[in-house]
């Protein structure tokens, strides 16, 4: 049969070609408005509260909602059961894994089951070393109700840290209030810190003054150009703006200004001192060839 | 089928009740031992199998991805790591074999709420349809695949009954009873199988594979054929049977081609006269002869 014999049989009357067209305007403009819910609710979803954690090696979140296949593998390997998946309902996407540090935090294993677990790689597989894990930042979120902070020797975060002396340090401070005793200041290093949250879970408060967030709450960034000159400095070996010059000062001859040498000092020409220490002189200046 | 009489009636009465229910209780007995294998691990310890139907690792060897939710993935811009890709691949290889829409009849866990549903609408009569187009599932299987590249994350999964119902049994359900519900409920009253026949877009995705499945159900008998209806009755996809079953004389064959026959199988239970049996794709000549199993001439070419 050839296309246009084919054509002509097929070719539709008017009315059904009118229904088949309302039939696909309804269809089309249903799930349109289905996709608009849809996507509207992924991006609310998107939005993940600041106490859920993602397991280590987390790729960057908008990433890690379109790797993650919500299949939970992660969470079945993880031997403290610190992972969940999120349930319908839970203010984080559905069925992606996350954990709460203050319930259950992480333990570090060594052999990061939770990343070779995961089939898609939205736990990145690269990640080899716990240590090199940023699953959030502890940051000491409450100076005025934790207990270093008001000169008791607490020490709790600072003691259970995994990475002890590295991720949290105690820094030694005057205590203004007693005016003789030290403070010593539990002091979170980013360059340390996994975010495995065991600070926040082990903070002696009803409410922890030491909290796990996301690195992005957590941390500030520099504008792009901001350089620090001293580094700058030692990179190149000197000073990367130009000599001092000494500076000049327009004053009248015969002074000159040296800070040190105790301010502006008048240089002694014989007789050419503008006021001298004999105001007399001063008067009868100039009129010695009179007499 | 007489007034009054449920589908299947004279089937039952002819063959006995197990003969004329045996792919629905085999159907039923592989979708409740999918689920036990995937909840011994969470309920007894005995892990055989982790994770679930969207991703899975069995006896710590075998991984199983759904090509769905992957297909998703890499269209968020994500290169999935090669376990994912692997598992994928055998779950296409293995519904390209055995029928795309298998998923639907003998593994999706929804598929029970949706038989309760239409096993309730009959009992209580609840006729009259909405007008949901058959085809609104490629719509918005397209819709899907359309937010996971515009968002760049698996939304669908958001709102997937089918996964959450599955994950949900394993996981924590939370609010996800909601959904199943709506699902049952939509069934129930708004259309006869509306959500596995209309509007689910992961059986759209396997419907799609199964365009070239090979394993059919054949109206190989269909010159016994009473047109009782019963076959119609209970198919969940009522327009796949017709072209195979009464299509002797346009020169049809008897192998029912279309890629939304689920495979389920009930047609084969319910027909008093055995007109339909699973086969292969293959053999389908409109002068299919049923007794030899073979198209005539075929014996010529051996």
């Amino acid at each position: 049969m050839s296309v246009n014999a084919k054509r002509q049989r097929k070719a539709p009357n008017s009315a059904s070609r009118r229904r088949f067209l309302v039939e696909m305007a309804r269809t089309g403009g249903g799930v349109a408005l289905f996709a608009l819910g849809v996507g509207m609710y992924a991006r609310q979803a998107a939005s993940l509260p600041a106490q859920a954690l993602r397991p280590p090696g987390a790729l960057a979140e908008a990433d890690f909602l379109g790797a993650c296949v919500r299949c939970g593998l992660c969470v079945r390997d993880c031997p403290y059961d610190t992972l969940r998946l999120a349930k319908p309902g839970e203010p984080v996407a559905t069925g992606t894994p996350y954990f709460t540090a203050r319930e259950v935090p992480c333990e570090m294993c060594e052999d990061i089951p939770c990343v070779k677990a995961c089939p898609t790689g939205a736990l990145d597989h690269g990640l080899d070393d716990i240590d090199d894990a940023r699953m959030g930042l502890a940051v000491l979120v409450d100076e005025e109700n934790c207990l270093n902070f008001r000169g008791l020797r607490c020490d709790v975060c600072y003691r259970i840290c995994p990475s002890i002396d590295k991720a949290i340090t105690l820094e030694m401070q005057h205590n203004a209030r007693s005016g003789m005793h030290a403070m010593f200041i539990p002091t979170v290093h980013s360059d340390a810190c996994t975010g495995c949250g065991k600070c926040e879970k082990a903070c002696v408060l009803e409410e922890a003054a030491i909290k796990v967030l996301p690195l992005k709450l957590a941390r500030g960034e520099l504008g792009h150009h901001y350089r620090w000159g001293w580094e700058e400095k030692r990179k190149a070996g000197g000073s990367l703006v130009t000599p001092d010059q000494p500076h000049r000062y327009n004053l009248p001859e015969g002074e000159r200004y040296d800070y040190e040498g105790q301010g502006l000092i008048m240089e002694d020409k014989g007789g050419e001192v503008p006021f001298g220490d004999d105001p007399l002189s001063t008067l009868k200046r100039g009129m010695e060839g009179r007499r | 089928m007489k007034a009054g009489a449920r589908p299947g009636a004279e089937a039952i009465a002819l063959k006995g009740r197990f003969a004329a229910s045996k792919w629905l209780l085999a159907r039923r007995f592989v979708q409740l031992s999918i689920l036990a294998l995937f909840l011994l691990g969470p309920w007894f310890g005995i892990w055989i199998v982790k994770g679930n139907l969207n991703a899975s690792l069995t006896l710590d060897v075998l991984p199983l991805t759904d090509p769905y939710v992957l297909l998703q993935t890499l269209l968020s811009g994500h290169v999935p790591e090669l376990t994912a890709i692997t598992g994928a691949l055998i779950v296409l290889v293995f519904y390209l074999l055995v029928g795309g829409r298998v998923y639907c009849a003998w593994v999706c866990p929804v598929n029970m709420v949706t038989d309760g549903a239409q096993w309730l609408r009959e009992r209580l009569g609840i006729t009259g349809a909405s007008r949901l187009s058959r085809s609104a599932r490629y719509w918005i299987l397209g819709a899907t695949l359309f937010l996971a590249a515009v968002t760049g994350s698996v939304a669908w999964e958001l709102v997937n009954p089918v996964s959450m119902l599955h994950r949900g049994l394993f996981f924590g359900m939370g609010l996800g009873w909601l959904i199943v519900l709506a699902v049952f409920l939509l069934d129930l009253l708004v259309s006869r199988r509306a959500w596995c026949g209309h509007l689910c877009p992961v059986g759209a995705f396997y419907s799609l594979l199964g365009r070239y499945s090979l394993v059919r159900v054949r109206a190989d008998r269909r010159e016994q054929c009473d047109d009782c209806m019963d076959c119609f009755a209970v198919c969940p996809e009522q327009q796949v049977i017709r072209p195979a079953l009464k299509g002797a004389e346009k020169g049809i064959g008897p192998v029912i081609l279309s890629p939304n026959c689920t495979n389920c199988g009930r047609c084969i239970d319910v027909c008093a006269r055995d007109v339909f049996r699973f086969g292969s794709r293959f053999n389908n000549r409109a002068d299919f002869d049923e007794r030899t199993h073979h198209s005539p001439g075929v014996e010529v070419l051996r």
